[in-house]
Formats: C-alpha cells, structure tokens, sequence
C-alpha cells in the first residue's frame, strides 16, 4: 500500500486551502444522498398527483358507484384517523410509562431485558398483529366490548348494538396500538435516559420523591421527544395496511360507534383490498385516495416538527 | 504520592497561633450558636463508611458539624470528600450499589434509620452543586420556587411570591432578576444561575446546607459573589462545603477538615479537621501542612 506516502506531512501550500480528497468525497456522498430523498419525494408525490388528476377531473357518473369523489374518499380519511386517533391514545401513555419504567424505574437486569423485549414487538410483521387481533384480540374483547354497550351506551362512542365477531374499530386501534407502542417508547426511552444527571439529583435534592422528580425534570426534558415518537407512531399507524384489512368489517359508514360490526375502512386497507380487483378510472380513484393518505402523513409530520421546534426554541433543548 | 515532609520547619516559621474566638472550639458542639439561630441543627457523623458495591471508599469518619458554622472539606481528588457530603443528605444511595455503614445524626436523629425517609431527610438537609443546574424548562420564579410546590403544596400564591423574594434576595439575585421573574433561567449567566441555585436551595428553609465544589465552574467575581453569600448564610444554616480551591475554604470556612488518601484505591479518611486558621497555619498532622502547603504529591 502506499501507507508511507499518506503519513507523509503535507507542505503546506500558499494560496488556495487545500480540501482533502476523503473530505470532498465524503461531503459528496452526503450531498447525494440528501438530493435522492428529496427527489424520491418529489418523484412519489408526482406520480400520485398525476395518477390521481384522472379521478378527479372526472364527471360524477363514471366513478365507481356513480358517486362523489369526496363522498367515497371521506369514509376512509374518518376511519383512517379514527383508528389511529385511538392507537394514539392508548400507545402514547403506556408507552410513557414503559419507557420510564425502563429507563428510570426498573433495576438494571430488568430493564435491559424489557427493554429489549418492547423492541422485539417491532419485529413481529404486520401480518402476524393481523391475525392474533382477529383470532385473539377479536373475541377476547367481545364480553368487554358488550358491557360497554350495556352500561355506557350513552356515549357515543360505545353505542353499540356489540359486534359479536369483535371485528371492531376498537380492536383494530388497540392492534394498532400495539404495534407502535415499541416505536414510541424507544425513542420516548433513548432520551430519559440522557436526562441531565445533575437536574434529577437537584431535584431529589429538593426532597422531591422519585415521581416528582420524574415529573419535574425528565418529562419535560423528554417531552419533545415524546412528541416525536408518537408522530413517528402515528405515520405507522396511519400508514398501516395488513392488520387493520384483516381485523375491520367494513361497511363504509361514518360512525364514532367503535363497538359495532359496521365500521368505515382506513385508505391503506381499502387499497389493498380493491387494488387487485380494478382496473381503468377505479385505480384512478383507488390512487387519489392514495394521495390523500400521503398528505395527512406529511402533515402530521410538519405538525410534529413545527411543534418540536418551538419547544426547543422555548425552554432550551 | 508520598508526602513530603521537607522544609517544613521553614513554614512553620511563620506560624502565629491566631486564637480569637474562644467559643469555637471544634470537634465540639457549640452550644452558644444552636442558642442564638435555633433553626439550624447540627450533624454528627458516627464511625461512617461509605461503599460503592464492595468498594470502601471513605472509612471510619467521626466528626461533628458545627451549627451555624461553615465547614470546608478539602483534600485531593478522589479522596472520599464529595462522597461523604453525598452521603450527609443520603444522595450517595442513588448510585447503584452505594450504601453507608454507621450513623449520621441530625440533632441527634439518625437519618439513615430504617423509619427514616430520604425524601424528608432532603428536605431537611439541601444540597447545591458543582454545575450550575437551574431547571431549563422552568423560569427564574419557578424554579426558586420549585422546592415550596413539592412540600407545600398548597400555598397561596403571595405567600410564595413572599418567599421567592426573600429567597432571591438572600441570594443576592433579586435586584438583578425581579424584572424578569418569568423569564427562563438558563438566560442567566454561570454565577447568576449558580446563586438561583441557593435560592432555590434555601427556599424551602433546610437546617443544613450542602454545597459541593459550588465555585468551581465560575470565574473569579462570581465566586468571591458566592463566598460573601455563604458567609451571610450561616446565620440562617449548617454549611458544609467541598472544594478544591484552599483560598476559598480558607476565606469562607469557620471549620476546615482535610481528607487524605494513602494510596489510589484506598479509602479516603478524614485524618484533621479543627479551626480553619489553625489549619492553614498550624496544623497538628504533617499530611495536612503539605497539602495546605502546596507541597503535596
């Protein structure tokens, strides 16, 4: 190798600096690498515009069923958010609370392997979540879900009459729940573990208990954070294909009625479920759909960042 | 690292046994100080020893902190004074394994007695530190007052106004914050943020105060700024003070004691604590005078 002329000090040359070859190549690879993300986007968002410009410019009559384009896409923009409304809800607490319990809690030998089994749930395919929601989840929670409909029928919410089959909105959000759960609780965990050592001791120096000092220090240090992980959660959980498909009975009503047999279905689900079946002006439609998906996802995402910033711009990290 | 013991005689010149006070006569308790700030209490460690895990890290450590009085802890680094301040407000049993054989006795009740709840021991005996650590999320008024909203929780809003202004005052902080009470705190500067770190300490009116190396990451006004602080604080508290900086325990200390070390991964032992101008004048050991001496190592 040519290790003797590398170690070799360089005269220093008057004039121009001199930029090193693995700098310029470096800082060259990075660049690209940047550019192909934007151009990826750009590229996915073109294509979803002008696959979709068909279905929307179309009359009335020729869309499938003779309907709206609106009127068919806002069933599953509702159930797309609904579900992830509820995922949110139930992930985003308990995955604070897993992520404390590891990182502030637990005794290390304990917290090593919970930690390492939430981040197993990651791992398990869709599919899988998919199945044991409607083979597991479904009717476990039938007996619960009935209950709900009897004794808190007034809220909207549990109006029941109760899905026998526990094919419900409910189960397919706590599914989803689940399956973000690990996401939100690493990154919620990676950062109440860096909480600054001396702000926990000064507050435990203030005679604070364990759980105020939690509450005085670590979570407002990690709460950008959780802020961050619940968003990337939600993108998956919006996003999310295979196990709602399998767990929704679908009717295509818009109804807060978590518990029934009729729900709306989510965009992701009904692509995959009409996709194969299409063809001509229905792909066209199945696409804007597709394009409205991607819009809420952007948008949830500049809402995550927009908020994280000014947070960082408020209290200083 | 030996200790030298060269040239002593020549220092030792110098040496005029300065005895002012007669009331201060230390290792024992002063009865005239409890008498006239009866809120501040004093601290009897009880043949301590404090571990991390197996690891014996300060031995055998007897000693009584006056009430009222400013005790320095010096000694070279490693040598067991920052752990045993830790272990004064049980802040040293945090660290995974870490725990203290023997008695601390706060006016004569021992804070590591099974009944005892640190919490409350905290509350009691407060602590600042080497890094100034305001609250980042919070203002300059929240976090002078965030010790009041854990104990006391249901305080009227002018009587915490009333105390974060005496508090900030003490510190001598309020004529440069009250403007900007709302304003957060980490837009003070070091010291600023240092001195809201006593404020905040002595707002929940503890008998004893900790402070661990307080000044070492200040400049020099700023420290003098704290010095004169402590110096006025002691008619309100205990203080015990660790530091590096043997100007500083001389000028601001009643009471110096001086850990020493025999040899990396032995215990630190607290081998002399008496007057602080006897220390660094006369001081009984030939350890303590090289150290004080500048002629350590």
């Amino acid at each position: 190798m040519n290790a003797g002329t590398l170690s070799t000090p360089e005269e220093p040359k008057a004039g121009k600096a001199h930029t090193r070859f693995g700098d310029r190549a470096f800082s060259g690879l990075a660049t690209a690498a940047g550019l192909t993300i934007l151009v990826v986007l750009a590229g996915v968002a073109i294509f979803l515009l002008s696959e979709a410009w068909p279905a929307i410019t179309a009359p009335v009559a020729d869309l499938p069923n003779g309907e709206n384009l609106v009127k068919y896409i806002w069933p599953l923009v509702f159930g797309t958010l609904i579900s992830s409304a509820i995922a949110i809800v139930i992930a985003v607490p308990m995955a604070v609370a897993v992520a404390l319990f590891t990182s502030h809690l637990a005794p290390k030998a304990i917290s090593m392997s919970v930690s390492y089994l939430v981040d197993l749930l990651a791992a398990i395919p869709s599919i899988i979540y998919g199945i044991w929601g409607i083979a597991v989840l479904g009717p476990a929670s039938v007996p619960v879900t009935q209950w709900l409909a009897d004794n808190l029928g007034f809220i909207p919410l549990f109006e029941g009459p109760a899905s026998t089959t526990g094919r419900t909105m409910l189960v397919a959000g706590m599914v989803l729940a689940l399956m973000i759960l690990p996401i939100v609780s690493a990154v919620a965990r990676e950062v109440f573990q860096q909480t600054p050592k001396g702000l926990q001791e000064s507050a435990l120096a203030l005679g604070a208990t364990r759980w105020e000092m939690i509450r005085m220090v670590v979570l407002p240090f990690g709460r950008s954070a959780v802020v961050a992980g619940s968003m990337l959660g939600l993108g998956r959980a919006l996003g999310e294909t295979m196990a709602v498909t399998i767990i929704l009975s679908v009717s295509g009503i818009v109804t807060f009625n978590l518990i029934s047999s009729e729900n709306p279905s989510t965009i992701a689900a009904n692509i995959a479920l009409q996709f194969p079946e299409s063809s001509g002006l229905d792909v066209n439609v199945l696409i804007a759909t597709g394009l409205v998906l991607f819009a809420i996802t952007l948008a949830v995402n500049m809402v995550a960042r927009a908020i994280i910033s000014r947070r960082e711009a408020s209290g200083e990290r | 690292m030996n200790l030298t013991n060269t040239k002593k005689e020549i220092e030792m010149a110098d040496v005029e046994a300065g005895s002012s006070d007669a009331i201060l006569e230390p290792p024992k308790p002063s009865a005239e100080a409890r008498q006239v700030h009866a809120q501040a209490k004093r601290i009897d460690a009880e043949k301590l020893n404090i571990y991390y895990g197996d690891f014996l890290a300060v031995r055998d450590v007897t000693v009584s902190i006056q009430p009222n009085k400013v005790t320095a802890l010096i000694g070279s680094s490693g040598c067991g004074k920052s752990t045993f301040l830790r272990s004064l407000n049980r802040m040293h049993e945090l660290i995974d394994g870490a725990h203290v054989e023997g008695k601390v006795l706060l006016d004569g009740t021992d804070i590591y007695a099974p009944s005892m709840d640190p919490v409350l021991v905290r509350q009691q005996i407060g602590m600042v530190f080497q890094q100034p650590n305001p609250f980042p999320t919070m203002s300059i008024y929240e976090n002078t007052a965030a010790g009041l909203r854990l104990n006391r929780k249901k305080m009227k809003k002018v009587e915490m106004d009333t105390i974060v202004e005496k508090s900030l005052r003490g510190a001598h902080l309020w004529e440069e914050v009250k403007d900007r009470l709302n304003k957060p705190a980490s837009g003070l500067s070091g010291g600023q943020q240092q001195r809201l770190c006593i404020a905040r300490a002595t707002a929940i009116e503890p008998e004893v105060l900790l402070m661990d190396e307080p000044c070492s990451a200040l400049d020099p006004i700023a420290t003098l700024a704290i010095e004169d602080l402590i110096n006025e604080l002691k008619k309100r508290f205990t203080i015990v003070i660790v530091t590096h900086n043997m100007q500083q325990a001389a000028r601001a200390s009643d009471y110096t004691g001086f850990f020493n070390i025999e040899k990396s991964g032995d215990p630190g032992v607290l081998i002399e604590i008496d007057d602080t101008e006897k220390i660094f004048s006369n001081p009984s050991l030939k350890e303590t005078e090289d150290y004080v001496s500048g002629r350590f190592g």
